[in-house]
């Protein structure tokens, strides 16, 4: 069993563990962390409730290994909220109703802040274009991307 | 699902990461993106007793015309391609390509060289890079070598490359004045394989007639296929609409697919078809024909 020893900075908080060559980042955030936003959904680099950016980009961490996250920056849904303040992106979806079970919602809300910090004013094409590639079953995505538009307003 | 364990190995440089292949052999294999092999060694399709990610590896990534060709360094982030600027203005067929891979966060870690170097027929990049008459460059223990895409595939997940050689780069030469190309592929929904894809690569002569014709078909085979004799047939041919529904014919001939959930063999031959007339339509008009 191969070890090796990593750093990964997490919400700016750098983190060092002696993980197994396979551990994946999702599993390194919710159990070595105990870091529970981030969702395992499908586990198969479909669904995106995995969701966290790696070096500020997006990234499915239940298809990247915490071996590969060695001394990178690594953000997940708990960096959002600021002392006590919500990001606009929280905001958003709370205000637009964007969520119904939630399960979604932390990949959800790490594709749209990722999509707000390079497009200021995206369409709504621009909008459901960047969160193709995560899945929600219940909304119908409809207030997810309201969630999305209340918080590039705010931002603005 | 958790791979079965392998040991992992960051090489900080190409010579390091080729003697570490050399010395260990078939059981060994590139993580590049990691956006085919990871999925495949979570589900267990796949096992490996190594793996040497070329990730930390600098000066792999790059877009950069060079002296006539087009260079794409192999761990270009398809994302990469999507946001550049000589891509969208002067490849765009390379821009229809990388925008239909898998969805964009995924595009956030797939590579160009991954995607090819993964020797899978499903992928997108092999047709447009047969179409293109692409070739790429494998480094090895006794320096590089050049291997011409149509000669790159040679099986279900099977490429040219030895077990000790890594994908380094992708060459393209830069079409002439009057080319265009056209990525077109059916997909259910986002982030599928496709059921059929059509890559249509053209030049047009002074007369207007197609002086180059160039046709890849995804997932149509056991290996991403060229449609030679429809790229013959076209050659010398005025583009109007009965040329190119024949060469669509010519091009469905080629295909071999296989049933699955996205389709019987007699409906993906007829995607096929009717997905290179469309590659072929949009090719003219980017070339500036009608």
């Amino acid at each position: 069993m191969a070890m090796h020893k990593i750093t990964v900075t997490v919400n700016g908080t750098p983190h060092s563990a002696e993980v197994e060559s396979r551990l994946l980042l999702v599993h390194f955030i919710r159990e070595n962390l105990v870091m529970t936003g981030t969702h395992i959904g499908c586990d198969t680099s479909h669904c995106g409730a995995c969701t966290v950016l790696l070096d500020g980009e997006p990234v499915k961490s239940c298809t990247v290994l915490a071996v590969q996250a060695d001394g990178r920056q690594v953000m997940t849904v708990e960096g959002l909220e600021q002392n006590g303040t919500l990001d606009p992106i929280q905001e958003g979806f709370m205000q637009e109703h964007g969520l119904q079970c939630g399960y979604c919602t932390p990949g959800m809300m790490m594709t749209s802040y990722a999509l707000l910090k390079r497009s200021k004013q995206p369409t709504e094409d621009d909008i459901r274009h960047a969160i193709s590639g995560n899945l929600c079953r219940c909304t119908g995505y409809v207030n997810i991307v309201k969630a999305v538009q209340y918080a590039a307003a705010k931002q603005q | 699902m958790i791979p079965a364990t392998f040991d992992y190995h960051a090489p900080s440089s190409l010579a390091d990461a080729v003697a570490l292949l050399d010395k260990l052999g078939d059981d060994a294999k590139v993580l590049a993106g990691g956006m085919s092999l990871l999925p495949m060694l979570k589900i267990r399709l796949a096992q490996v007793g190594h793996l040497v990610d070329i990730g930390r590896i600098p000066g792999l990534d790059y877009i950069k015309e060079e002296g006539g060709t087009l260079k794409i360094g192999a761990a270009t982030k398809e994302t990469a391609l999507e946001r550049s600027e000589l891509i969208r203005t002067k490849y765009p067929i390379l821009l229809d390509t990388a925008a239909v891979i898998a969805d964009p966060i995924v595009r956030n870690r797939a590579t160009a060289g991954g995607n090819l170097a993964h020797g899978d027929p499903a992928n997108d990049h092999p047709a447009t890079m047969l179409a293109l008459g692409a070739s790429v460059v494998a480094r090895g223990p006794r320096g590089e070598r050049t291997i011409p895409v149509d000669q790159f595939f040679k099986g279900l997940f099977t490429t040219a490359l030895a077990a000790n050689e890594i994908l380094t780069e992708i060459r393209i030469p830069t079409p002439p004045a009057r080319s265009g190309g056209a990525y077109v592929k059916l997909e259910r929904k986002v982030g599928d394989f496709a059921t059929a894809a059509a890559a249509a690569q053209l030049t047009l002569g002074a007369n207007g007639a197609i002086e180059k014709a160039g046709i890849g078909l995804t997932n149509a085979g056991p290996v991403p296929i060229k449609a030679v004799e429809a790229e013959q047939y076209l050659v010398g041919k005025k583009p109007d609409d009965a040329t190119l529904q024949e060469a669509g014919r010519l091009a469905a001939k080629a295909a071999n697919p296989s049933v699955d959930r996205r389709g019987s063999v007699d409906y993906k031959r007829e995607m096929a078809r009717v997905l290179t007339v469309r590659a072929l339509k949009a090719a003219v008009r980017r070339a500036g024909g009608q």
